[in-house]
């Protein structure tokens, strides 16, 4: 299916572990993920014992681990446990798939290996200044169409891969609740570039980024009050990708968005997360004006910098719209410290 | 249960613009798809030849000589010898919709093995809304089984009015000269099952060889500029259309789609006569794209017509340095809007029933 060379080595696997029991979970995923070194990251509110099939090469980490890295274990409660995978790992590529999604299955029916085509789309380069019709010119078959300026051919670096979802689609509650037999069917069958100074809700469900490039960009940040422990109940990932969509922007990176699809499976119901957290799309209305206009200063040249310049305005800006939002600008400085202390070491 | 037979979609509001020099035998492939439409032939080339439409089809068909006649000395913004000629058709033509497709594109098939009806899909993209502001993962929203994305603001979910639905083409892909010279074999077999908006502030090479528009919201944009005899570039004409679209379009708070339908496009153009037409092209686009890039139409541009003579103006002052063609350009494209508003504004006041 991809072209790419894949070294095992340059790969790490991440697995927020917000269920106790993997074992279903790993085993759809052992014809893809076997080959690979994973990170495990047990959500430190999760009491059970995590049960793991035998056959991967992995290594778990728990509440007292991540204590014993990073002290309180706060920040990465539910979804943000995976954070700490992304921090403690080495590799030069992260893979991080929710643990309620299964590999999909291609229009001709074939088992998508979805690390392959995440680190395929990562090694070969983004086109964000110029849209090409069809689609990511370096995928097999296709190329840049009449028109497309020579000068841009080269494209820049693809920091972040975001992936999609049959079946459960990532829809937000009020979404997926009018709509509550819904289900995401259509394989489509592309890879292209989201375009410079163009947002979009990254969704963190499915992804994959180069650690090296935008690392520091990726961390927890903004939480709900009600946070809880399905999707629908968050916003921090769709957070976490305006930011690292920006910083992306401003450094000449590239985000790409398509491929590969994972199944994602049914898990607890939209009505109920809607009466249990509906902040969180009311937030996104006063987050995306700000994204929208926010410049980030010639001086900020790495992510590291990116990020602390990016906190500032959040805190200048937002803070007064929400202390939720002063609270993300913290975690975020917090976030690039440990990084430099942590993943640098 | 019976099925109840829908009334072809936008029948009498839709014209469909074919620019040929060849022949119109295409047509029996779209036959069912096309036959209740009717069509604007604008025939290239050598006027005393007699282009035969096949029989069933209502047209209007105009050549050389009605294009000078209808004209005048504003005849000298259509080009000659160049499909470029097509947008004399958008500028003829009463309807509010625009379909346009090549004389060598044929009906493809999905792949369930399905005939695309080409004309539905770009019908059913231009009546729903465009998402230039942010950007769908989903890609279009409006499609069936499709929807917004968690995170995607609620606010933005009105979405922007569609001007253009681009298309596009399952085998012989719209390559450049020199990617056809390098992969001359590459065929375009991969059915992309997704519409989706260009977003606000992005650029795109637009082609012209299955587009449709929506002709009161972005008609007088869609000129094809100076290509063919007498002109040093080809291939870039409706590229150029693309550019000026897309900035307009971004500035007027319309949108612009690209995706399906797909077409089976079958004839590869010659790649060395497509390199000397290209050429020039190739290196000025360097300039050009930026120079849309940056380009910025004052608030008082309301009207496309505005917007696109301002473009002109920038166009004169800015790129003429490039190439004196520029400068050419600049004027053709004011000449195409007087043509524009005469023709149309004088059958706006028939209309009202003025002498």
């Amino acid at each position: 299916m991809s072209q790419a060379v894949i070294d095992d080595n340059e790969v790490d696997i991440v697995i927020g572990a917000l269920r106790s029991d993997l074992t279903t979970f790993m085993n759809e995923w052992r014809p893809i993920f076997s080959r690979f070194h994973l990170i495990i990251i047990k959500d430190p509110d999760l009491k059970e014992e995590l049960k793991i099939p035998e056959g991967f090469s992995a290594d778990v980490y728990a509440k007292a681990d991540i204590e014993q890295v990073v002290g309180s274990s706060i920040r990465f409660t539910g979804y943000s446990c995976r954070y700490f995978g992304f921090l403690i790992s080495r590799k030069k590529f992260v893979v991080c798939i929710d643990d309620d999604c299964v590999p999909a299955k291609d229009n001709a029916g074939y088992l998508v290996d979805a690390v392959a085509q995440h680190v395929s789309n990562l090694q070969t380069p983004a086109t964000p200044f110029f849209f090409n019709t069809l689609y990511d010119p370096f995928r097999k078959g296709a190329d840049f169409v009449r028109g497309y300026p020579f000068s841009l051919r080269e494209g820049v670096v693809c920091a972040l891969s975001c992936g999609l979802w049959l079946n459960m689609a990532d829809l937000d509650a009020p979404t997926q609740a009018l709509k509550p037999s819904q289900r995401n069917l259509r394989y489509v069958d592309a890879v292209l570039t989201v375009p410079a100074r163009a947002l979009a809700p990254l969704s963190g469900i499915n992804i994959a980024f180069n650690r090296q490039a935008i690392g520091p960009a990726i961390g927890p940040a903004l939480r709900l009050s009600g946070e809880g422990k399905l999707r629908w109940e968050t916003v921090e990932d769709i957070w976490c990708g305006m930011c690292v969509k920006v910083i992306c922007d401003h450094l000449g990176l590239g985000v790409k968005s398509g491929l590969p699809y994972v199944w994602r499976t049914e898990r607890g119901n939209a009505v109920e997360s809607l009466k249990k957290e509906w902040e969180g799309v009311k937030l996104m209305e006063d987050v995306v004006p700000f994204f929208q206009s926010l410049k980030l200063p010639q001086s900020a040249t790495t992510a590291e910098d990116c990020v602390v310049e990016m906190a500032k305005t959040v805190k200048e800006q937002l803070g007064k719209v929400d202390p939720m939002f002063s609270q993300a600008a913290e975690a975020m400085v917090e976030w690039v410290k440990l990084w430099k202390t942590v993943a640098s070491a | 249960m019976a099925a109840v037979a829908q009334p072809p979609p936008l029948k009498d509001e839709l014209d469909i613009v074919i620019p040929t020099i060849r022949n119109l035998d295409f047509l029996e492939m779209w036959r069912p798809f096309f036959e209740p439409y009717h069509l604007i032939i604008v025939q290239d080339g050598d006027p005393t030849k007699t282009i035969k439409v096949p029989p069933g089809f209502d047209y209007e068909l105009y050549n050389r000589n009605d294009i000078n006649k209808l004209l005048g000395p504003r005849a000298s913004c259509i080009s000659f010898k160049d499909s470029a000629c097509r947008c004399f058709g958008y500028m003829v033509s009463k309807k509010k919709y625009i379909y346009t497709i090549d004389d060598d594109c044929f009906v493809a098939n999905d792949p369930s093995g399905k005939a695309i009806n080409a004309l539905e899909q770009h019908i059913k993209n231009l009546l729903c809304p465009s998402t230039p502001y942010f950007f769908n993962t989903l890609y279009d929203p409006f499609r069936e089984g499709a929807d917004y994305v968690r995170g995607y603001p609620f606010s933005l979910r009105e979405g922007a009015p569609t001007a253009v639905s681009h298309g596009l083409w399952l085998n012989i892909p719209d390559y450049d000269a020199p990617t056809q010279l390098v992969k001359p074999l590459e065929r375009n077999t991969r059915y992309v099952d997704a519409v989706m908006t260009i977003p606000k502030g992005t650029l795109f090479p637009m082609c012209g060889m299955n587009l449709a528009f929506d002709r009161d919201l972005i008609g007088p944009a869609m000129y094809f500029g100076l290509m063919g005899d007498g002109q040093p570039i080809g291939r870039y004409d409706d590229m150029w259309a693309g550019w000026c679209c897309k900035v307009i379009c971004d500035h007027l708070g319309l949108g612009i789609k690209t995706g399906l339908p797909y077409i089976y496009h079958s004839k590869a153009s010659n790649p060395f006569v497509n390199l000397r037409k290209e050429y020039k092209g190739i290196f000025w686009q360097e300039d050009i794209i930026p120079f849309f890039q940056n380009v910025v139409l004052p608030k008082e541009c309301t009207t496309v017509q505005k917007c696109y003579i301002e473009l002109s103006k920038q166009v004169k002052e800015k790129l003429s340095k490039i190439d004196p063609y520029f400068d050419k350009l600049a004027d053709a494209m004011v000449t195409w809007i007087e043509a524009w508003d005469d023709l149309n504004s004088s059958r706006a006041s028939k209309a009202n029933g003025k002498a």
